[in-house]
């Protein structure tokens, strides 16, 4: 039972880093229309960030996971100000192909700098709480072992996740954003200054992106290529939950995580291969995905 | 620009001059020249596919590309940006109403922001359409057809712009509901509002109206008071093909 509890519990963690990052392409779908296969390079670019703040400035974890996604939120609106938005209109192929150009190049340059194997990212030793030293160290619930910093990011990931879901359909500015999804041009005869919500909203996603770069760090070592490995399987997340939903995205990414978990467990050959089993099947029988609504 | 709302009854307050306009490849506007004074409604008439939805939609700035001059309280709006326009006072209805599946009446009657002080406020707007008082949680495309215009119009009125532009706010609705927005327009304009007005049903439009200007093959070919409307009944049945 140890381990079947313990492949749920990465599971869930590979789950919250599919839902931040299937969130985050949801959301620049909606709004921009475009397929954003440079979420992955820019998840790998919060993650060095973290690196950088904490090895040439000394700025540690916890200050990292505000200001990369800032950082690296910056980066991505550059990128929609100066690319993305004179593609608007266009074929979703162009879009992809900008994108996906992007990420090589970025994954490139990191490549040429670092090369391929993985830099440490130490789990953060403060605060101390009680007896515990930061986000290090577990604690034994019974059943189970659980490494805090897991758990951590599960929580973490999932009140973010919620957070994001509250912004968009519940405040007024995500009534904005989800008109201007809808008639972008009406919206801005109303007197909305649509492409500047563009720009953020492109700001949001990329944000996203790096906030799981960020988490992820610790657990997975501070690579290049790190994007490149996940964003195949959240592209799989993307497709089985149907590009239109968010709500439909948070689920899907923690679900799907959770089914890999318990595949390790049942009958690890699979383990690999069935989020893209599921793919197939949700292609045949429902094809915009299980939430999602007909382009 | 607090002169929109100060500006003396009868001074012009939209003139078009010369107004070019094309859709993508197709020049759909030919020279079309027209204007608006303070307090006024004016209606565009003319035959579907005239270009009086084009004319409303190049003043909002939402045409790809037009030529020529439109003036708004004496600045040229011509090359602006439809955001802009909308903060200089201009508000438009669309034909289609274009209410959003996505966002709940409320959200829908809240989403133009606020231009400037002195628009309606939500008392006084569910005072004019009670209706949308009990359906503020409903999804915004569950409303009926008539229901949908009233929104339409409701929420450009919360926003202080006092030049609307409605793109025929009748059309396809059930005659008492077709009254109720006449009755509308007309407390409207006693309170000050001056409005650009799109319509097919010119016996709708004759009984809201001051001026009419006739719209055809992208150009305005006439134009005549509504005191004279009787002198021209013959001449607009000619035009409009009815």
């Amino acid at each position: 039972m140890q381990a079947l509890y313990a492949q749920l519990l990465v599971g869930l963690i590979n789950g919250s880093f599919y839902a931040l990052l299937s969130l985050g392409l949801a959301v620049i779908f909606g709004m921009l229309n475009i397929i954003n296969f440079a979420h992955g390079a820019l998840y790998m670019m919060g993650a060095f960030c973290a690196y950088f703040l904490l090895h040439l400035t000394g700025i540690g974890y916890w200050w990292a996971l505000i200001i990369a996604p800032i950082v690296v939120g910056i980066f991505g609106m550059i990128l929609e100000r100066t690319m993305l938005q004179w593609l608007a209109g266009l074929d979703h192929l162009y879009g992809l192909l900008l994108t996906f150009g992007i990420a090589l190049i970025v994954q490139g340059v990191f490549q040429n700098y670092f090369g391929s194997s993985g830099l440490p990212y130490a789990i953060p030793d403060y605060p101390e709480v009680g007896g515990f030293r930061g986000l290090q160290g577990g604690m034994n619930l019974g059943f189970m072992f659980l490494p805090i910093y897991r758990g951590w990011v599960v929580v973490f990931s999932l009140v973010v996740c919620l957070a994001t879901w509250f912004l968009i359909e519940k405040t007024r500015l995500g009534a904005n954003l989800r008109a201007a999804t809808e008639n972008p041009t009406l919206v801005r005869a109303f007197g909305i200054n649509v492409p500047r919500m563009i720009t953020l909203t492109y700001g949001l996603g990329v944000g996203l992106a790096a906030l799981a770069g960020v988490l992820s760090a610790p657990i997975n070592q501070v690579r290049p290529l790190m994007g490149a490995d996940l964003i195949i399987v959240v592209f799989a997340v993307v497709v089985i939950g149907g590009m239109g939903s968010i709500m439909g995205s948070i689920i899907t990414g923690f679900a799907l995580g959770v089914i890999e978990g318990l595949t390790k467990y049942f009958y690890p050959e699979a383990s690999n291969t069935v989020v893209f089993v599921l793919m197939v099947l949700v292609l045949l029988v429902k094809p915009t995905g299980l939430t999602g609504r007909a382009a | 620009m607090a002169e929109a709302t100060a500006k003396p009854a009868g001074a012009e307050i939209l003139s078009v001059s010369d107004l070019q306009a094309w859709y993508g490849e197709s020049h759909i506007l030919h020279g079309v020249n027209f204007n608006v004074k303070a307090g006024e409604v004016v209606t565009l008439l003319g035959r579907n596919g005239a270009g009086k939805t084009t004319t409303l939609k190049s003043v909002m700035g939402i045409i790809g590309k037009r030529t020529g001059s439109i003036r708004f309280n004496g600045q040229d709006i011509t090359r602006a940006s439809s955001d802009r326009i909308a903060r200089l006072g201009i508000a438009f209805c669309p034909e289609e109403r274009g209410i959003f599946a996505s966002l709940d009446v409320r959200e829908n009657l809240l989403l133009p922001p606020i231009v400037r002080s002195g628009g309606l406020s939500l008392d006084q707007i569910f005072e004019l359409f009670p209706n949308l008082k009990e359906r503020l949680n409903s999804q915004g495309t569950k409303l009926s057809g008539g229901e949908q215009q009233m929104l339409a119009i409701a929420r450009i009125l919360r926003t202080g712009a006092r030049f609307l532009m409605l793109d025929e706010p009748t059309e396809g609705l059930a005659p008492v509901i077709i009254q109720q927005i006449g009755h509308t327009i007309a407390r409207l304009k006693s309170e000050g509002f001056t409005i650009l007005l799109v319509e097919q049903n010119f016996r709708f439009a004759s009984t809201v109206a001051d001026r009419y200007y006739i719209v055809e093959h992208g150009k305005v070919i006439d134009g005549f008071a509504n005191s004279e409307l009787s002198a021209n009944m013959d001449k607009l049945h000619t035009y409009l093909g009815v």
